[in-house]
């Protein structure tokens, strides 16, 4: 498949991929709505590819398969996680802005690795943002 | 009539019933919902793909009035975007599903109604995007050398409508309206060194339109002002960087900004401050290089109103426009732009009018509102009529990016799902699905197009570009498509 392939391509260029089983680690990533999915991910993999290569089911997640082109693989950390995290380039920012229900300790999970000290993660997928920004969209167009 | 599992618990269903596992097992087998969704762009195969996820026995019809898929991602997105497009590819997967069919060369509203649509379905998804754009309404707006964004943007994306677009590029200075990334997107296109745009999948005629380019300057003019600008920050450092271009922007629109987004939402405040950087901080060496040997440039103009564009002494051709000067009254994104009285004038021979697309209506059975240009819905739901849902610009708008459209035919689907659950949605009457519409549109001589036919042009494509360094040479013309096809 096209999206393995890309999957391939995108590897080579965010994380380095360790292949020692030693290194794996416990992630759960608690869905919108609110079931909680435990995977096992190799140390350097980013979050999106975890998502993939596991085949959690959460919708609609890493649609740019992770070149930083759009921000459906928003997740929201722990604070104390947040801030242990690599440190964000421009790039990510400017993507990440975009992203419905944006908050302090969000990033995209396309450029988060996962590292060994991070056993037991807990990350949120954000709820979608619905009718409020409908309808204020909707009203825009009147004008 | 049923489908022939239909029927057969129609003429078996008494004894049957006695039998609890027998009778439930035919009666789930002819409970697949019947859905279609006219319209394969993003709304269309995110609502199709939500569907399919979340129903273990709904069948999705993806109805397509071109004989190729995929909307604004093959149309819309920008040539030099890429990455933007691969969403191309969790498309496909949803197309490869054994519930799923993608039917081009269907013309709703022409080659088959949506009564026969709802008559054939349990419910129907109007996922058709907005096809038109708005018009400026002002004197001259019809000279030559005056298109819409959209139009320029489908002839370099090979919209087959707009091929033979031939847009004037003999003048040296072009105006865009409008501040959004779509603006950015033609000025984008208009300045690439050719050296970037020829490894991209631009259509073979509009290259070589753009290598006999005079455009040398495009300035993007809004009504309002900086805080207002609807482009975003990916695509504005993006034009900052162009290769062979420098940025025109006139520190006196940004006087003062610096204080007033101390306390903005961060998206904003780090796309003003950008603006804020290149228009009043001193280049860095690197930058300062660029610039000084850039043959090209691009502007922003802030709170100029467009009033009439200006004829040349021939009577035919746009030589300038003339703008009202601004003043904004409010602020953030509910300023509104107020004439000053002062008027300005801009020699330009090339107007691109980028002040949003439009929805048109499809159908007169169908419920749309003119003024807003959306079909009327609530959650997806279309008022007034069960059964008809919508999903993507032609709900919400055309506005926003994929995501924006994916959460919305999420919703979508979310509203339709319910409605099967809740039986609001009828599956006790059986429908054909498409088996009814393939005999309506082979006694109308319509000939649809498959999802294996699309992978024949594609892969065409595909070769084509090969030959000449891209990642495909679009085909443009809808009969060459359908000849590839034997049809």
């Amino acid at each position: 498949l096209n999206l393995i392939l890309s999957m391939a391509q995108l590897a080579l260029t965010s994380c380095n991929l360790f292949d020692s089983s030693a290194d794996r680690v416990t992630v759960h990533f608690i869905n919108r709505d609110g079931e909680r999915l435990t995977a096992t991910a190799k140390e350097g993999e980013s979050l999106l590819e975890v998502v993939v290569n596991q085949n959690l089911s959460i919708d609609g997640f890493g649609a740019c398969e992770g070149t930083l082109a759009c921000s459906t693989c928003h997740l929201i950390f722990e604070e104390d996680v947040f801030q242990k995290l690599d440190a964000i380039t421009d790039e990510e920012l400017d993507m990440l802005d975009l992203a419905y229900g944006l908050t302090d300790t969000s990033r995209l999970g396309c450029q988060v690795c996962v590292k060994k000290a991070m056993d037991g993660l807990t990350v949120q997928v954000p709820a979608e943002v619905a009718d409020m920004r409908r309808e204020l969209e909707v009203g825009k167009q009147s004008k | 009539m049923g489908s022939s599992c239909g029927r057969v618990c129609w003429k078996w269903g008494s004894p049957l019933r006695r039998l609890p596992g027998f009778s439930r097992l035919l009666s789930t087998a002819a409970l697949a919902p019947q859905i279609c969704v006219v319209g394969s762009g993003p709304a269309g195969f995110y609502t199709a793909q939500h569907l399919l996820k979340h129903h273990r026995l709904a069948r999705v019809d993806i109805y397509e009035k071109l004989p190729v898929p995929f909307g604004l991602v093959r149309f819309g997105v920008a040539p030099d975007h890429p990455e933007v497009k691969n969403v191309i590819n969790t498309f496909t997967q949803t197309a490869h599903s054994d519930r799923c069919a993608y039917y081009g060369n269907v013309t709703i509203g022409k080659d088959v109604m949506v009564k026969e649509l709802q008559r054939a379905y349990h419910a129907v998804v109007l996922s058709y995007g907005a096809e038109d754009n708005r018009i400026l309404g002002i004197p001259g707006e019809n000279l030559s050398g005056v298109y819409s964004a959209r139009a320029f943007v489908g002839w370099y994306n090979g919209l087959p409508e707009n091929r033979d677009l031939k847009p004037d590029l003999s003048s040296e200075t072009a105006v865009v309206l409008g501040q959004g990334n779509v603006a950015l997107d033609v000025a984008r296109v208009l300045l690439s060194p050719l050296d970037i745009l020829r490894k991209t999948d631009i259509t073979e005629g509009s290259l070589a339109a753009i290598a006999c380019s005079k455009v040398k300057r495009v300035w993007l003019v809004g009504r309002r002002g900086p805080l207002q600008v609807a482009f975003t920050i990916k695509e504005l450092r993006e034009m900052i960087n162009l290769p062979g271009t420098r940025p025109l922007l006139d520190p006196a629109d940004f006087t003062g900004l610096g204080d007033v987004i101390k306390d903005i939402p961060r998206p904003r405040k780090r796309l003003t401050e950008l603006m804020i950087k290149s228009a009043r901080e001193k280049p860095g060496e690197k930058e300062a290089a660029l610039w000084a040997s850039a043959t090209k440039e691009w502007g922003l103009k802030f709170q100029r109103s467009p009033l009439e564009v200006l004829p040349a002494t021939d009577g035919k051709q746009a030589r300038g426009i003339r703008m009202a000067v601004t003043r904004l009254e409010g602020s953030g994104e509910s300023a509104r732009a107020v004439p000053t009285g002062e008027v300005e004038e801009l020699e330009c021979g090339l107007i691109l009018s980028s002040i949003g697309y439009r929805s048109l209506p499809l159908d007169s059975s169908i419920p749309f509102d003119p003024k807003l240009g959306i079909i009327p819905n609530s959650l997806g739901r279309v008022q007034g009529a069960p059964g008809l849902y919508c999903s993507g610009w032609v709900k919400r708008g055309p506005t926003g990016v994929i995501i924006t459209t994916m959460n919305d035919s999420f919703d979508t689907a979310q509203s339709v799902l319910e409605d099967l659950q809740t039986g609001v949605l009828n599956l006790s009457n059986s429908k054909e699905g498409f088996k009814s519409v393939r005999s309506i549109l082979h006694s109308r001589g319509v000939h649809p197009v498959t999802f294996s036919d699309w992978e024949k042009i594609d892969a065409a494509e595909v070769a084509r570009g090969k030959l000449a360094g891209k990642p495909r040479e679009k085909i443009v013309d809808p009969q060459e498509m359908l000849q590839l096809i034997s049809h």
